[in-house]
């Protein structure tokens, strides 16, 4: 029943945000995104991490399909909702910072969105799964195309179509997998579309092989996998820095955590058919995401193909099937979206106070501005992967994990974090350090509320890099749940 | 039953009150009227009622299509002002025209015997032959009356040379005896055959034409634009609804042998393909809303033939779920998109994307609307159209018709281009001169677009509501 509170919430706070108009809106939607926390944080504290599914829920949606929507969550479920409850507060108080037309309309969107969000996390039947994986994307369109920049139509247009193009086809397998499977318990219906019922499926070889690529290309486009990758740098440069928090913190997190309890259980002989090509595609994606980030000129951009960088080694990670590379992947999901988060609300900081992105412009924060060049430094080095931060635990992980698949693979992989320091470092040096330009002159520090959005930021980064195993504990059922079904085979 | 006396009744009523030329009462009279025949039809449901010697049989499927056809009546009346309502004298003439035309349908979903299949065609396209020329003073309005006219009665020509011939074959009009005969030949019907394959094609295409499946295809888009917006909404979505039903009626019950679906099949397939090709392709080209949304009737009727191609052999289960579901979802969207672009054009006196520019911020109201309707046609979960191509699609798949749904799901990635055009001139487009001011909605007309908008999210939420009914 809780995940079900967690589900309707957002959106029942949305509807009745229309009572609002303007600035007057914000508080409550600030609220309405804090009671959810709350909600996820009692459930969180009531997780008991040995057994699996909790909180579960069956309606019978569709009797005549056999469709259910039940709800649930495991451990890994947990984690992406917590990270979800938190930074979707965050990203709301980022927006206050600037003047959105209708502004009500906004938050209302970003609520809604966390319900699309909390759904795909949650989700234990197909086609629940697909409609809430679609409900996630018609609200951060709009957020997207309608206060985004100038070339918003185009951009938020291909982006719309890359990624509704892509989960077609995962409908189009979950269609096929749905015939597949046997009649409900009530016998209403001669074909259900449960999770269970999915991972029992024993398909042919030849099947999965290609069953694997429908599903897989939602997960490709959303992650974005390189090639599926070329919408991501437009629209994070083109969506308001809201939107793009939540398009890089959260949402590309559902293409991961689709993969782990979607695709490895469901047609595991697939995914060992194309596993080395995917990690190649991964790892590529690592070197690309990191060399053309070296190259960057707007801060976002680099940003977004850091992302790219470092969601490559993620599915590298899951797809090297081991216990560590699914764990690292489970708590650098978290990390990188409390980094990712933060970086993009800096640089949107800096783009408000100078009016500029380009790195060129910028130079000599450090002087002007000593606390938010702290808050940057953290956020920064935990991008790094720096030991003590977020993302050594991770980044950590995620190697070993490829390193035990492939010893050529990991040292390749490895690159990364040498690529991540040149280009993050770089930037930091030309944005903080150095002289004055005329952009940054009259820079200000950060305000008080400012500060305030960043620091459970920071904390998060320190926690997660000092005390992983709070994390770590919650996934590692899950993630030995999905092996075990993932080696049945 | 009940419903085609009280609409055969009040129509001749609706007469007399243009005779005292009160204009004002005709829409909530009308509106009365259909809310109170849908609410009588649905008294019916649960039993099985024949008719005229068996001619007509009213049972819960053609309760169930009687029952959206009203629906989209009722909802679509209010678009009817401000081009019927302002100067139009012989205003009751023509809601007495549609409440025919409304018998006409309900026949069509109830036949049991093909010479009620005629006249229901006949009954609802001669009230729509007028309608479509109902702006005498525009010549495209008369353009689009006589093109639809002149092809209209030649298909029907066509209907009736197959209804013939398959009587000539079989030697009765009633749809389960033809199913008889053609399951149980009598001697000497081997040399017969070929009249009866004939037949069956000939009817294929006349009804195919009513339906604007492709190839019989190239008036829809020419008479949707002449036509008074108001009633090529009622072209595309109360013909279409209730000429699939009929389609749906001939194919299960006169047709389901063997032998004459080897005939019927593959030509209902082929057409389907390329009645999925021509819509989506041809919507993408177009340049005015109205061209569009009539590609997009056409190719709703290519995803509508999936259904029939995946039938069950009864009208119940998971194709006639299919049509019906599919039916509802696409009527309710086609009615609140012609609604939308009805008022826009009126207001703005234009058709084409950028007219619909900055409409989100003039009147927002009306571009939430219309973007619940292209999210629907296009199929986004959320929406009553995702549920319709989900039940007619796993129809399909479950009949192994797997190609067909490929086809159909790539034809349906096509489609998104030209529905999400309208969304982004609304939201994403600043307003110019000739946008810049407010559309004039009225009370009714706002109230009809929230319900639209509300059901159509109703379906694609709780889709169990209906899906399963039949």
């Amino acid at each position: 029943m809780l995940t079900v509170l967690l589900l309707l919430w957002p959106v029942a706070a949305a509807l009745l945000l229309h009572f609002f108009k303007g600035r007057a809106a914000r508080v409550p939607a600030l609220g309405a995104a804090l009671v959810e926390f709350a909600l996820a944080a009692y459930a969180a504290l009531t997780f008991n991490a040995n057994n699996s599914g909790q909180f579960s829920f069956n309606l019978n949606w569709i009797p005549s399909a056999g469709i259910h929507f039940a709800v649930g969550m495991d451990g890994l479920s947990l984690l992406l909702v917590l990270l979800t409850a938190v930074l979707v507060p965050v990203i709301l108080l980022s927006a206050f910072r600037r003047n959105f037309e209708n502004e009500s309309v906004f938050y209302a969107l970003v609520l809604f969105m966390q319900t699309g969000l909390v759904g795909v996390f949650t989700a234990q039947d197909a086609f629940l799964f697909y409609f809430m994986w679609e409900v996630a994307l018609i609200p951060i369109y709009f957020l997207a195309g309608v206060w985004g920049g100038v070339n918003r139509a185009r951009v938020t247009f291909k982006f719309f179509l890359y990624t509704i193009i892509g989960s077609l086809f995962m409908l189009a397998g979950f269609v096929y997998l749905y015939f597949q499977t046997g009649p409900t318990a009530d016998g209403l219906s001669a074909h259900n579309s449960a999770l269970a019922s999915f991972y029992a499926l024993n398909l042919p070889a030849d099947t999965q092989m290609w069953v694997f690529w429908l599903i897989f290309a939602a997960f490709a486009v959303k992650m974005p996998i390189f090639p599926f990758h070329t919408w991501q740098p437009d629209t994070y440069t083109e969506a308001p820095a809201p939107a793009t928090m939540l398009l890089s913190g959260i949402m590309l997190k559902m293409g991961i955590y689709g993969c782990m309890r979607w695709l490895l259980p469901v047609v595991p002989m697939g995914v060992d058919y194309w596993q080395n090509l995917i990690l190649i595609l991964a790892i590529i994606g690592i070197i690309y995401g990191a060399i053309i980030a070296i190259r960057q000129q707007d801060v976002k951009r680099l940003i977004a193909y850091s992302s790219l960088s470092h969601v490559g080694l993620m599915i590298a990670g899951v797809f090297s099937l081991t216990q560590m590379g699914l764990q690292g992947a489970s708590i650098q999901m978290l990390a990188h979206g409390v980094n990712v988060v933060g970086m993009f609300f800096i640089a949107d900081a800096i783009e408000r106070r100078t009016g500029t992105r380009n790195i060129a412009d910028l130079g000599g924060l450090t002087r002007k501005a000593p606390v938010l060049t702290v808050c940057f430094l953290v956020l920064l080095l935990g991008t790094v992967a720096l030991p003590l931060t977020n993302g050594f635990v991770g980044e950590f992980l995620l190697l070993g994990g490829v390193y035990q698949f492939n010893h050529w693979m990991g040292a390749v992989a490895g690159v990364t974090i040498i690529l991540g320091a040149v280009y993050l470092l770089r930037m930091f040096q030309r944005v903080m350090l150095g002289p004055d330009s005329s952009f940054t002159e009259t820079f200000t520090d950060l305000t008080g509320s400012e500060l305030a959005l960043l620091v459970p930021l920071i904390v998060l980064v320190f926690w997660i890099g000092l005390f992983p195993n709070t994390f770590l504990h919650l996934s590692e059922g899950s993630v030995m749940n999905i092996l075990n079904e993932v080696v049945k085979r | 039953m009940n419903s085609i006396i009280l609409l055969s009744v009040l129509g001749l009523g609706n007469l007399f009150l243009g005779f005292r030329r009160s204009n004002r009462l005709l829409l909530p009279v009308m509106m009365l009227i259909l809310g109170g025949v849908l609410t009588v039809n649905f008294l019916d449901w649960g039993s099985t009622q024949s008719f005229f010697n068996g001619m007509l049989t009213i049972d819960n499927f053609s309760v169930a299509f009687t029952g959206i056809v009203l629906l989209t009546a009722l909802v679509l009346v209010p678009f009817s002002q401000k081009y019927v309502l302002d100067g139009e004298s012989n205003l009751a003439e023509y809601y007495s025209l549609l409440l025919f035309s409304l018998v006409g349908a309900i026949m069509l979903v109830s036949y049991n015997h093909l010479l009620m299949l005629f006249l229901g065609i006949e009954i609802l396209s001669v009230a729509m032959y007028v309608l479509a020329g109902s702006d005498k003073r525009n010549l495209r309005s008369n353009e689009a009356a006589l093109k639809y006219f002149l092809m209209g009665a030649f298909f029907t020509g066509v209907l009736l040379f197959g209804l013939a011939l398959v009587y000539g074959a079989t030697g009765t009009f009633v749809l389960s005896e033809i199913s008889f005969a053609v399951q149980n030949p009598a001697p000497g019907f081997e040399s017969l055959k070929p009249m009866l394959y004939i037949g069956m094609l000939l009817m294929l295409i006349g009804i195919g034409f009513k339906v604007s499946a492709a190839p019989f295809h190239f008036w829809t888009p020419d008479v949707y634009e002449g036509t008074p917006t108001f009633f090529a909404a009622f072209m595309s979505t109360i013909v279409k609804t209730a000429g699939f039903a009929a389609f749906l009626k001939l194919l299960v019950q006169a047709f389901p042998a063997a032998n004459a679906q080897g005939i019927w099949l593959p030509t209902l397939t082929a057409m389907c393909v390329l009645t999925l090709l021509i819509g989506n392709v041809g919507a993408v080209a177009q340049t005015s809303i109205k061209r569009m949304l009539a590609y997009s009737s056409i190719s709703h009727a290519g995803y509508l033939l999936i259904a029939l191609v995946a039938y069950n052999g009864q009208l119940e289960g998971a194709s006639a779920n299919g049509i019906l579901f599919y039916s509802l979802a696409y009527s309710v969207a086609t009615v609140a998109a012609f609604g939308v672009v009805k008022l826009v054009a009126d207001a703005r006196q234009r058709e084409d994307y950028n007219g619909l520019n900055g409409l989100a911020k003039t009147n927002p109201l009306l571009a939430f609307s219309l973007t619940v309707s292209m999210l629907s046609l296009a199929g986004i979960p959320l929406t009553g159209g995702f549920f319709g191509k989900f039940f007619v699609f796993s129809a399909a798949v479950e009949n192994g018709y797997i190609g067909l749904v490929v086809f159909a799901v790539v034809m349906s990635m096509v489609s998104i281009y030209y529905y999400l055009r309208p969304i982004i001139a609304m939201y994403m487009r600043d307003t110019d001169a000739t946008t810049a001011e407010a559309v004039p909605v009225t009370t009714f007309q706002a109230g009809a677009l929230l319900l639209l908008a509300a059901l159509t999210v109703l379906l694609g939420i709780l889709p169990g509501l209906v899906a399963g009914a039949l």
